[in-house]
């Protein structure tokens, strides 16, 4: 009964705000609306952690530890956001930078956006999947182009086109993982694109087909997850629009983009039975790590700095994926979590940063602390904890990385070193700059919401110190399950 | 020679007219000839869906070749046709390659995409399968397209007709997929067509014209 | 090969040569037609020709033996191509003597024989001609070539009576392959004719005229073997197309069946003038920088006929 409700109330949300969504109220609407879809997404995981794994809906909607946890952090995130996005964008509307069926329109499509990544998330059917993420990309693409500048509006084409691309590839893959599935689970099934059918019969699975779909899925959902070298739509896209899109484009449509990779390679490393796709995996995600860790070292646009940031991470946890094994994908899991937790504080953080300078120029912002001492402390305690230093969750998760990485792999070892190496002067170097030294920066018209980009500041903390057990014990389940 | 039974006959020529349609499309520098070719391209999909319909006797699939004839011969050219009235766009600008290079390009990606779909037809037990390769074909001369074209208008037939492609995938390869996603993908399609519509009206708006030049301002320096 | 295949096939060449400018007549009379003419009749090429056959032939100074011999070569090249192509009937002693790319040699000769001889002279037209005419034929061959393939494969071999039998010998059946091979062979046949789109027969401006600028030094005897051979040339490419893509009503053996068969291949005849006739009067004659564009599609098309025929089998 959960699963529905967490799936209509966005849905609802949706329909709602596009009637109300230039209401005075429309940003409490869109809290209200996110924290009910959190607690349904807090009974669902209650009873997956009593239960177990369910299908519902005629085996067209599945839950399982794996899919169940991003769930509750995606309801988290897009509800932290929600709060986050209230104060930022009355203060937008202030600025005169949207009018009111652009808020609308905002607040519509928001919603969309959160129903379509739940959908799936949860969804059992490869097919519906794809519908979903295609969907993701319809939902947000106006949103990119919500200021209609005309940087703004080449950021949403390239997103736009880019994606529509890249996951039309994605379909491709998912015909052809149709066909070797119409041989094992016999023609005309409505089950052959039901993945917990299919990974029954995953050592059934025409090899060839699968290693060929696996590739074209690879490079669809890879387009979408932000993975070099088809990442370029990434840094526009978070750099353009409203802050509040980036934050949930980086913290929540990159992990899903990951889910459906993961997904994806569990059935075809049951049919491949050999390492293809595990390295095909490694190998996207360091060349990722590597693009992502050397573009930081161009950006003079903060938005752009942690979209590149994005990159570098999702490269991480790619390669980890690829590595498998229950230590590294605990630790992929692990990183998932708390990158799109500390990504999204940052982003937070930067984008009242930018408002109160009025430009997202690096060189524009400086002595955040002597203005806004707490907005200064969450922009340096967030980048300090995305740089992985030790009492955060992502030095744990990068740590047990690495180290699965040293023991599996010692050559990519020094590669992700160095990068992260580099990555972490670049992002410092930056951010010391904006925090400290004299300011000239104006009062914002409100006062920023800075709630959230704490309360995930000490979810992070509280993850890299101590994991909970019911929660490890969840990690490792989950990680089993991926194999 | 193997005979054939009519309806594969009549599958292969569509997938060949489908081919030629694509080559059409890729050279053809008005716009509204364009809309034209794509449209046919919606009509002659559409007729193949429901010959492998007939001949596999599967009832969804003539949903299926239904949904395709509204969609990609009705609806969205009748969609794209009022958004180039109302922002009078007629010619394609000059493309990046000349036609004979495009051509020879398009000939290149043909013989890539028959060799790529060898193995995976081999595989297939459709009566239709050979034609796998003819989809591929379709799909490589789309993004082909996507890549050449200047003109945002182009740029999105191009995608559709990518669609195109993998839908003939489909068909030909599976007998289509499962109703309930061809249903969903569907709604993606038409949904897309729309948001591209107020983008169209966004990017005129801001720049005074559709063509792409304008959004190359985007770079790492 | 005995007495009677040999004088069988040396009537069909000598219709082929006779009948050559009556086909010719017939597509300009339907051509006036078409435009509301009366026209000359169909005797007129006769006329022309015999015209020209009594006049003195002026030759220029510094004219080479080439420039007196190409048109002899034309002629014969084309002759000859008559003897090959299975006019009448699948079964003539000549046909098996060479196949289709033997064909395509011929035509080859003779082109760049009649190329040479326009240059021979050292006039801007004629060396302008010739080069047009090659930049033509060097676009138009691959393109032939690619339609014979195609048909070859269907047939199992490159003789041009096997060819024509592989279709009739089969049940009816769609190629879409062999369509794709019939639109490229009828691009290339009205580029290497010299019929509009890509020149027009026609025309004496001499800026957009690529066949007509190599010949405009000749005379006399000369002009009319060279008239009567860019007649046998037009023949000779549609019967190539009947035994290709129309091959039904060809008797396979020697005999009086070839007698009944003619009325079918007189019928093909009109029907392909008058379309011709239609085709180069609905459609406008192309810059010359276009040639290549037109000609690269004719390509595209045929070497798309073989994959699909490679592919699909059909």
């Amino acid at each position: 009964m959960e699963l529905p409700i967490l799936l209509v109330l966005p849905l609802f949300g949706a329909l709602l705000l596009a009637v109300f969504g230039a209401w005075r109220r429309a940003g409490e609407i869109n809290v209200a609306v996110s924290l009910a879809t959190f607690v349904a997404s807090a009974l669902l995981t209650l009873r997956v952690i009593r239960s177990g794994p369910f299908t519902a809906l005629g085996e067209q909607f599945f839950v399982d530890p794996f899919n169940v946890f991003l769930v509750a952090l995606t309801a988290f995130v897009s509800f932290t956001t929600a709060l986050f996005s209230r104060p930022y964008m009355r203060i937008e509307a202030e600025h005169g930078r949207v009018n009111a069926r652009r808020l609308r329109l905002y607040h519509a499509m928001y919603q969309s956006f959160v129903f379509t990544m739940l959908l799936a998330l949860c969804t059992n059917n490869l097919g519906i999947l794809w519908v979903a993420m295609e969907g993701a990309t319809l939902a947000t693409v106006l949103l990119v182009s919500l200021y209609r500048t005309p940087a703004s509006l080449e950021a949403a084409w390239k997103y736009f086109i880019l994606c529509g691309v890249g996951i039309a590839q994605a379909l491709f893959g998912t015909i052809l993982l149709y066909l070797a599935a119409e041989k094992a689970l016999g023609a005309g099934g409505v089950q052959a694109l039901l993945w917990t059918h299919l990974d029954q019969v995953k050592s059934q699975l025409e090899p060839t087909v699968l290693g060929l779909a696996f590739v074209f899925l690879l490079v669809g959902y890879g387009t979408k997850a932000g993975l070099a070298p088809v990442h370029n739509w990434l840094p526009d896209a978070h750099a353009e629009g409203p802050t509040p899109i980036s934050a949930v484009l980086s913290g929540l449509l990159l992990n899903v983009a990951l889910y459906a990779i993961v997904r994806s390679k569990v059935l075809v490393e049951g049919a491949l039975h050999n390492s293809l796709a595990g390295h095909l995996l490694m190998g996207f995600g360091l060349v990722s790590v590597v693009v992502g860790a050397f573009s930081l070292w161009r950006q003079k646009d903060i938005k752009r700095l942690f979209a590149y940031s994005s990159i570098e991470h999702m490269g991480l946890a790619a390669f980890a994926f690829g590595l498998g094994g229950p230590v590294a994908n605990f630790a992929a899991l692990l990183h998932m979590t708390v990158h799109s937790l500390t990504k999204s504080s940052i982003f937070f953080a930067a984008g009242h940063a930018a408002q109160k300078a009025g430009s997202q120029w690096i060189d524009q912002i400086s002595g955040l602390l002597l203005r806004s001492p707490r907005l200064g402390w969450g922009l340096m305690l967030g980048s300090l904890a995305i740089l992985g230093m030790p009492p955060f969750g992502v030095f744990a998760s990068e740590f047990l990385i690495l180290t699965t990485a040293m023991k599996q792999s010692p050559w990519a070892t020094p590669i992700l070193l160095s990068a992260l190496g580099m990555a972490f002067a670049a992002i410092f170097l930056r951010v010391q700059g904006m925090v400290f030294g004299d300011s000239r920066l104006p009062r914002l018209p409100h006062p920023p919401a800075l709630l959230p980009v704490f309360v995930h500041l000490a979810l992070v903390l509280l993850l890299g110190l101590y994991i909970p057990p019911p929660l490890a014990e969840w990690y490792r389940l989950a990680a089993r399950f991926i194999g | 020679m193997t005979h054939l039974p009519w309806s594969a006959q009549f599958i292969h020529l569509a997938a060949a007219v489908l081919l030629l349609l694509s080559f059409a499309m890729l050279t053809q520098r008005r716009i509204l000839s364009l809309l034209d070719l794509f449209a046919t391209q919606g009509a002659v999909l559409a007729a193949s869906t429901a010959i492998v319909a007939y001949s596999s006797g599967r009832a969804e699939l003539y949903y299926s070749a239904a949904l395709t004839f509204a969609l990609k011969v009705l609806l969205l050219p009748y969609i794209l046709h009022r958004l180039l009235r109302r922002l009078n766009v007629r010619w394609e600008a000059e493309p990046l390659l000349n036609v004979p290079t495009t051509l020879l390009v398009g000939l290149l990606l043909v013989i890539f995409a028959f060799a790529l779909a060898q193995p995976i037809s081999q595989l297939a037990t459709t009566l239709t399968r050979s034609t796998l390769g003819i989809a591929i074909a379709v799909v490589m001369l789309s993004l082909l397209m996507m890549i050449t074209r200047r003109k945002a208008v182009s740029q999105v037939v191009g995608f559709l007709a990518l669609e195109n492609g993998l839908f003939f995938a489909a068909t030909s390869a599976t007998y289509g997929m499962p109703m309930v996603v061809e249903l969903g993908i569907a709604l993606d399609v038409l949904v897309g067509v729309l948001i591209l519509g107020v983008f169209f009206f966004q990017i005129r708006e801001q720049f005074d014209s559709l063509d792409l030049r304008h959004l190359e301002a985007l770079k790492e320096e | 090969m005995n007495a009677a295949n040999l004088l069988a096939q040396i009537v069909v060449v000598a219709l082929a040569v006779a009948a050559a400018p009556l086909f010719m007549a017939w597509v300009g009379q339907c051509r006036a037609w078409l435009a509301n003419r009366r026209g000359p009749g169909l005797l007129q090429p006769y006329r022309v020709l015999r015209k020209l056959f009594h006049k003195d032939a002026v030759l220029a100074t510094r004219a080479s033996s080439l420039f007196r011999i190409a048109p002899y070569v034309q002629f014969g090249a084309m002759a000859c191509a008559a003897a090959i192509i299975p006019l009448l009937g699948t079964d003539l002693p000549f046909a098996t003597a060479a196949d289709a790319i033997a064909l395509v040699g011929l035509f080859a000769v003779a082109r760049v024989f009649l190329a040479l001889a326009a240059m021979d002279i050292g006039t801007a037209f004629g060396s302008l001609g010739a080069r047009r005419e090659m930049l033509v034929g060097f676009l138009a061959e691959p393109a032939l070539l690619m339609v014979f393939f195609t048909a070859s494969l269907i047939a199992h071999g490159t003789a041009l009576p096997a060819m024509a039998t592989a279709i009739t010998g089969h049940p009816l059946a769609i190629y879409p392959s062999l369509a794709f091979a019939a639109v490229a062979f009828l691009m290339v046949l009205l580029a290497e004719n010299a019929r509009i789109p890509v020149d027009n027969p026609a025309t004496h401006l001499e800026l957009t005229m690529i066949h007509e600028a190599m010949v405009l030094e000749y005379s006399a005897r000369h002009l009319a073997l060279i008239e009567w051979s860019a007649a046998l040339k037009l023949f000779n490419y549609c019967a190539i197309g009947f035994a290709l893509f129309l091959p039904w009503g060809l008797p396979d053996r020697v005999g009086s069946g070839m007698l009944a068969a003619l009325p079918v291949v007189a019928l093909k005849f009109a029907a392909a003038g008058a379309g011709l006739a239609l085709l180069e009067t609905v459609s406008a004659k192309m810059r010359i920088f276009r040639a290549p564009e037109f000609l690269a599609t004719a390509f595209l098309l045929a070497v798309l006929g073989l994959l699909v025929r490679l592919l699909l089998g059909s």
